[in-house]
């Protein structure tokens, strides 16, 4: 479906969920691209947020969920026997919609994942403390007081906090969900400019119900509704000339 | 009444504004009625205890040649009780709880496991006095010791320390757990670092209002520790310690309030005791709110 020079980092192969009785995702084949951002559009309801936990296996901790199909990363799958999940989320990272920092110190929660895969010296911590704040474009902000609880900050310095904490364990892949919708536009539009920086470094996969941002930041957007993935391509193409009835009425605001 | 005619100042009936005022009278009345007992009950206390109170009584050990009167060995049965159930229940309350609100995915299997909790929570306590001589003095072989009141006290107040936990994990947000796991934290790591942390001012509050509960306790010590008035062989040593809780059986506060009042009919030691152990539940409420306000996180 997408340009085939571009590189797959993850791919999902007739991917099936079911929380109980209430089949969530049906039958989705996706491929997404390395080093680019994907933008996941739809109505609420439709699957997009369920389908960003299935690549990080946040899913595993809703009870009664049930999955079929494969989710490939780097063509290894995910859901496979002898894959370690926390390996795999120090790979796979996430923000989620609301800012949710620990409450400690904001060098503490940066220093929170590096902490969990066992670095201790205190020097190295510093300087990915520091990397991963400038990264996140906050910095600045924060610098003069990393030791002062992360509670105290606003909520869009929260969320980029959050962004930074998820960078600080390296990973390859950030999702992102809904993570400026709580913000204001001015927080947004930094940590918009913020995911566009990331993506030559990262490949940024992210659900969101604004229609302009995945227009404005997305290399790539898929569509789903109901469950299915309805359409999938360049974000240009899409916008312009959608190839579905039913994108062309999402995406022209006629529901949803 | 015609509408033009009704005017705001007769809003209220006669007899609606009668029935107001006399259910406002009665709550008034019921709150000083309360009022007036605390008060009444509390000073008496202190005034009946009072005088007798003083550093030789709380210093000394009793001895009827030397003519002396003294609460030492109940103070320090006390302290080793409350210790000693504190060591074995703070593991095992604080994991149960840990295992139900973080681990356990069977949800009715959990269910069965708080009604029971529960249903122990409110059981009296001579029930545990009964089942902690029959297991702990009898068939474990303590023989009416501090350890075995100590067990049971651990029966009874363990389904207090698993309830406040849980209820002070279940504060936590989702959305820390969710974090930490999705930095590819194990569970465990999760529980440590995160939740604990932020949960650790309702489990504090627990444990001191358990102590509470501990120092409070009659039945089960009579039952199971002894009565006795006289001082262990006490020393500074961790080996003494466990040496004693083996060895010695004796009365705590309460059960020597007991002695002195039932077996000796002597008011002014009982309250002399009495006013202990009132300063003692002052204390502990005051650390109590301290703990759980000073702890609260950030």
């Amino acid at each position: 479906m997408c340009d085939n020079s571009e590189k797959t980092i993850i791919q999902s192969k007739k991917l099936n969920l079911y929380y109980g009785e209430n089949h969530a995702l049906k039958d989705i084949d996706i491929e997404i691209p390395v080093n680019r951002i994907t933008a996941l559009i739809g109505p609420s309801g439709c699957g997009k947020s369920t389908f960003l936990k299935t690549l990080n296996r946040m899913n595993d901790l809703v009870p009664g969920v049930k999955i079929d199909g494969q989710v490939l990363y780097r063509g290894e799958d995910i859901y496979g026997r002898e894959v370690d999940v926390t390996s795999l989320r120090r790979q796979i990272g996430m923000v989620f919609q609301k800012a949710n920092p620990f409450p400690m110190s904001i060098y503490d929660n940066i220093a929170y994942g590096p902490r969990t895969h066992g670095i201790r010296s205190r020097a190295r911590l510093d300087e990915i403390v520091e990397r991963s704040l400038r990264d996140a474009a906050i910095w600045e902000e924060v610098k003069d007081r990393l030791n002062k609880s992360a509670l105290g900050l606003s909520g869009g310095q929260q969320q980029r906090i959050c962004i930074a904490r998820a960078l600080a364990v390296e990973p390859q892949v950030l999702l992102m969900d809904e993570s400026t919708s709580a913000l204001d536009p001015i927080s947004t539009s930094k940590i918009e400019e913020l995911a566009m920086e990331l993506k030559n470094r990262y490949t940024v996969i992210m659900v969101t119900h604004n229609m302009q941002q995945a227009l404005r930041i997305s290399d790539y957007t898929a569509f789903f509704l109901l469950g299915e993935l309805v359409e999938f391509g360049d974000t240009q193409t899409m916008f312009s000339k959608p190839g579905d009835k039913r994108t062309e009425a999402y995406i022209t605001g006629r529901f949803g | 009444m015609d509408r033009e005619q009704m005017s705001i100042c007769c809003g209220l009936s006669r007899r609606r504004r009668a029935y107001d005022l006399s259910m406002r009278s009665l709550l008034y009345a019921s709150a000083a009625v309360i009022c007036a007992l605390l008060v009444f009950l509390i000073g008496y206390i202190l005034f009946r205890g009072i005088p007798h109170l003083s550093w030789q009584f709380l210093s000394s050990e009793e001895s009827v040649i030397k003519g002396i009167e003294g609460i030492l060995p109940a103070l320090i049965n006390t302290l080793y009780v409350v210790i000693a159930t504190l060591i074995i229940v703070l593991p095992l309350g604080v994991g149960s709880a840990i295992y139900l609100t973080e681990y356990a995915s069977n949800r009715k299997l959990v269910s069965a496991i708080e009604f029971a909790t529960e249903t122990l929570a409110g059981m009296p306590s001579i029930i545990f006095a009964l089942v902690g001589v029959i297991v702990f003095c009898e068939f474990a072989g303590l023989g009416t010791s501090l350890l075995a009141g100590a067990f049971s006290l651990v029966m009874m107040t363990l389904p207090t320390i698993i309830r406040t936990t849980q209820e002070s994990l279940k504060t936590v947000p989702q959305s820390y757990r969710e974090g930490s796991l999705a930095l590819g934290g194990g569970k465990w790591h999760m529980v440590r670092t995160v939740v604990l942390p932020s949960s650790v001012d309702g489990i504090v509050t627990g444990c001191i209002l358990a102590v509470g509960r501990i120092v409070g306790e009659s039945a089960v010590l009579m039952f199971t520790a002894g009565m006795g008035m006289r001082l262990a062989k006490y020393g500074h040593s961790f080996g003494q310690f466990f040496e004693n809780l083996f060895d010695s059986s004796g009365a705590t506060l309460t059960v020597a309030l007991y002695n002195y009042a039932k077996e000796r009919a002597d008011f002014e030691s009982a309250f002399a005791v009495a006013v202990v152990l009132l300063a003692i539940a002052f204390v502990i409420n005051i650390a109590a709110k301290l703990a759980g306000s000073k702890l609260k996180k950030h």
